[in-house]
């Protein structure tokens, strides 16, 4: 009944876009969907309590969002998550080649990590503000893997990436420019002029016969910021600009790595010639300004509103958004010169996004599967490890990914066979109190309701489809026909 | 990419019954019923640009030396393949492969695109048409045949993510491990009774592959698959332990892909490349002895998505580049000799100036594997908007 009146509108949004809309529940539902990492009986209640749109302008200022007491006071217990660099370095040092305690140490701090992001998704009052941070740290990925990086992801996210993401872009680009976890990731803390060394050289000559110690420009940082962080690929810029910009962040290093790890601009290090980038000339014999200028540069090129919007709808809106709602996000992007809060308003509050077309019809990446799931089941976290592995087996690990690409938002990324299965399993593991560290009691979460209907309904928050519940009609157990819910392919979709 | 890339695939979801209702030959197959084994083509993609100027090294060029200040490889340490290329220390376990002349390297080789991005190199490498961001589906998905009955695992890919190379209309699953390939809890017919249902068409396609493949894998004689062959415990190394496990199970397999990250070596290059081929070369040397005989039937073809610069840069390492070295491993390979035309590493030789050339389009080598599995490919179909020469690396058919 309900899937072919969804289908019916479904088909008539796509033929004549704004013709039906979305009902009042079902607009409560989509904006949990989307602006939560996944709606639950009492956080769609308080949607429809307090109108959807004043409870979606309410997350766009998550400093107004009491947070929940539980989870603050949880997030006590992690140490590692609130320490600056130089703390982290001093109570758990980690020495490079190998040193003793290394293991031990590295495996805290990811454990502590890991576990606050995913106690924050599941618990936080502030959800658009999580889901936000997920966005942006996956936008400016950086591989906690990658040698130091183990000892400054923590201060990355919580530094670089939390504050700004309703924030200003720019100051966003500027603080991951000159976080040591980029600086180190993506190699612009080694990457130094030609010229300057061929100077030093001179200086301090070499002492006869010692090795002959290369160094130079490194374009990893420059290209990613281009490509990934800022304009998008072949929007608008050359190898010659690679370089270009390579130079310009010449001598943007880090000090003293293995105490501390702090932004250090080294003006011996900097390429200090005339520059031209994207047709913009850099005058020579500065400084640090250069990266500086190329920032703004990037920041107020058009490809940037545009590709950072399109990435934005990507994940919020369709895997393939309307160019319309593309647009008129650049728009606001570029008049705000990069207001994200004001980006973010213009997506929510366009007919696009509350248009039946896209209503439950974004795949859920694993993160976000594994978390609505632990909402939606009321579950007790107490130790993460088991879950950080399923979501490893899923193919989306946090702070894991190598590539600076991040993890693609697009269904046919996670729509495979490995990944059903696991989602199955894990579904009915959870449902049925296997999960390892983690307690679920579902006659408290489905207050004593046992009827197959009812049960889906308190996990999906929308009435089963009748092919669903027909499967669900089995004496196999609330707990089995809970997993089969979470396992099956309405609870994949958000 | 383009927006118009990101569509989930619809397999073929209405066409056939879901389950398995008569046996269809795989299954017989697999039952162990002695019918004839196929050809199988392995793709193994190397994430992040493996340098292949140190995987194979021309050593016999003296540009080389002058370019590689720091990161330059001793003539005498390495492995002598032709008096003028020699492989890396690190990849000697390859060498009795080489030496029976079932491995070979193709030197040069790359796409015609310029881009030196990570993620477009490696999509439009997958996706078989370089300069392309609209195209669909992967090459080695196209590199299959449709058919009705076909095993559901004729194509798979190693780990939890579809690859982009089998991405496409043709049914193709994600294995992280065939042991854990299951359902739990004896809710295996339920599912499977939700999915076949759903009016989701895109879960419900792929749970119908999901499923069939599982009771296939769940039939396949793992006792006579098994491997006496310790493989390395790395991604590669794991994945390709698995593979040989359905070869050898003759259960229908017909394509497979695995892929192993980490190539991207802008730092101190010498250490990290060093783990990296010698676990390629051990990955792909068990797999070798595992195999056998059948690695007559059996092709290994290897890539990476752009070569790295000939200069080394100044953190001892080497930044994005363009033609790399790719290697072909088979019964019908005839190896032990380094194909492609040599461009030279002489500054006019470079590509931009910094890059060794491409003289061979990596797509030249990727259709004479599939030209040699399948016989009668329509390459234009499978390579579109490129007039294939497949590069002649294979001995002439008996």
């Amino acid at each position: 009944m309900f899937r072919s009146f969804f289908a019916m509108i479904l088909a008539a949004s796509l033929l004549f876009p704004g013709a039906p809309k979305l009902n009042k529940e079902q607009r409560a539902l989509h904006a949990a969907n989307r602006l939560t990492f996944g709606p639950t009986t009492a956080e769609l209640a308080a949607i429809q309590k307090m109108g959807v749109e004043k409870w979606v302008d309410l997350q766009l200022h998550p400093e107004r969002i009491a947070e929940n007491p539980a989870l603050a006071e949880r997030l006590k217990r992690y140490a590692s998550v609130h320490m600056t660099n130089a703390q982290l370095m001093e109570k758990y040092p980690f020495r490079q080649p190998a040193g003793k305690g290394n293991a031990a140490n590295v495996r805290l701090i990811y454990t502590e990590l890991a576990e606050t992001k995913l106690l924050r998704a599941v618990h936080s009052n502030r959800q658009l503000e999580e889901l936000l941070a997920d966005f942006w740290f996956n936008h400016f990925n950086v591989f906690f893997d990658k040698g130091f990086d183990r000892m400054l992801v923590t201060s990355y996210e919580r530094d670089a990436i939390r504050p700004h993401v309703l924030g200003n872009f720019k100051d966003m680009v500027l603080a991951t420019a000159k976080h040591p976890a980029m600086l180190f990731y993506l190699d612009n803390w080694t990457s130094v002029s030609t010229d300057s060394l061929d100077q030093m050289r001179k200086r301090f000559k070499r002492k006869a016969g010692a090795p002959k110690r290369a160094a130079g420009l490194n374009e990893n940082y420059a290209r990613e910021l281009l490509e990934l962080h800022t304009m998008g690929v072949d929007n608008g810029y050359t190898q010659q600009d690679v370089t270009e910009v390579a130079r310009c962040f010449t001598g943007w290093s880090i000090g003293d790595l293995r105490a501390g790890a702090t932004f250090k601009f080294n003006a011996l290090l900097h390429d200090q010639k005339e520059k031209r980038v994207l047709g913009q000339v850099i005058p020579a014999g500065r400084g640090e300004e250069d990266g500086l200028q190329v920032i703004d540069i990037l920041v107020n090129h058009p490809s940037t509103a545009k590709f950072v919007s399109t990435k934005l709808a990507q994940r919020f809106v369709a895997d393939v958004p309307p160019p319309a709602l593309v647009s008129k996000m650049a728009a606001a992007f570029s008049k705000t010169r990069g207001d994200l809060r004001e980006v973010m308003r213009t997506m929510l509050t366009s007919p696009e996004f509350w248009s039946p077309a896209v209503y439950r019809a974004k795949m859920k990446m694993p993160f976000e599967m594994v978390a609505s799931a632990l909402r939606a089941t009321g579950a007790t976290i107490e130790n993460s490890n088991a879950v950080q592995q399923e979501l490893k087996t899923l193919g989306q690990p946090l702070y894991r990914k190598v590539e600076p690409t991040g993890y693609y938002p697009f269904a046919e990324e996670w729509t495979n066979s490995a990944s059903l299965l696991t989602r199955m399993n894990l579904g009915l593991a959870l449902a049925q109190n296997k999960v390892r560290g983690v307690r679920v009691d579902l006659e408290t979460t489905l207050a004593g309701k046992t009827a197959p209907a009812a049960v889906a309904q308190a996990l999906l928050l929308h009435p089963p489809a009748a092919e669903t519940l027909k499967t669900l009609q089995t004496d196999a157990g609330t707990a089995h026909v809970a997993g089969l819910v979470l396992g099956g392919p309405e609870f994949q979709r958000r | 990419m383009t927006t118009n890339t990101r569509r989930a695939f619809v397999r073929n979801a209405a066409l056939t019954a879901f389950g398995i209702g008569a046996a269809p030959g795989w299954l017989a197959r697999a039952a162990g019923a002695g019918a004839k084994s196929k050809r199988v083509l392995v793709a193994i993609f190397q994430r992040g640009a493996m340098d292949g100027l140190s995987a194979v090294i021309p050593f016999g060029e003296k540009r080389y030396a002058e370019l590689r200040p720091t990161l330059a490889v001793a003539r005498d340490a390495a492995v002598d393949l032709d008096g003028f290329f020699g492989l890396n220390p690190a990849l000697k376990p390859l060498q009795p492969l080489w030496a029976s002349k079932q491995l070979a390297a193709i030197h040069a080789t790359g796409s015609p695109d310029p881009t030196r991005s990570h993620f477009d190199a490696q999509d439009f490498m997958e996706s078989g048409t370089p300069g392309r961001k609209a195209t669909r589906d992967g090459w080695l998905n196209r590199a299959i045949a449709p058919q009705p009955n076909a095993s559901p695992i004729r194509a798979i890919s190693m780990g939890g993510t579809l690859a982009r190379s089998l991405r496409g209309t043709n049914r193709a699953v994600a294995v992280n491990t065939i042991a854990g390939f299951k359902v739990r809890d004896n809710a295996q017919a339920d599912f499977m009774s939700m999915y076949s249902q759903s009016t989701d068409t895109v879960l419900q396609g792929t749970g119908k592959d999901t499923f069939e493949a599982v009771k296939l894998l769940a039939s396949i004689n793992k006792a006579q698959a098994a491997s006496g062959v310790t493989y390395p415990g790395s991604r590669l190394g794991q994945s390709l332990q698995q593979i040989a496990t359905l070869i050898k199970a003759d259960a229908g397999l017909e394509v497979a892909f695995a892929d192993t990250t980490g190539w991207d070596t802008h730092i101190n290059q010498a250490p990290a490349l060093q783990g990296l081929l010698t676990d390629f070369a051990e990955s792909l040397a068990a797999f070798h002895t595992d195999l056998g005989a059948r690695m007559a039937d059996v092709t290994v073809v290897s890539m990476s998505e752009f070569g790295r610069t000939a200069k080394e840069n100044g953190n001892r390492g080497t930044d994005h580049g363009h033609a790399n070295v790719m290697f072909a491993l088979g019964g019908d390979v005839a190896g032990a000799k380094v194909y492609g035309k040599w461009p030279g590493l002489e500054a006019e030789q470079l590509y931009q100036q910094r890059d060794l050339a491409v003289t061979t389009d990596f797509r030249d080598v990727l259709a004479a594997v599939v030209q040699h599995h399948t016989g009668g490919a329509d390459l234009a179909k499978i390579f579109p908007g490129h007039a294939a020469q497949p590069l002649h690396f294979f001995r002439p058919m008996q």
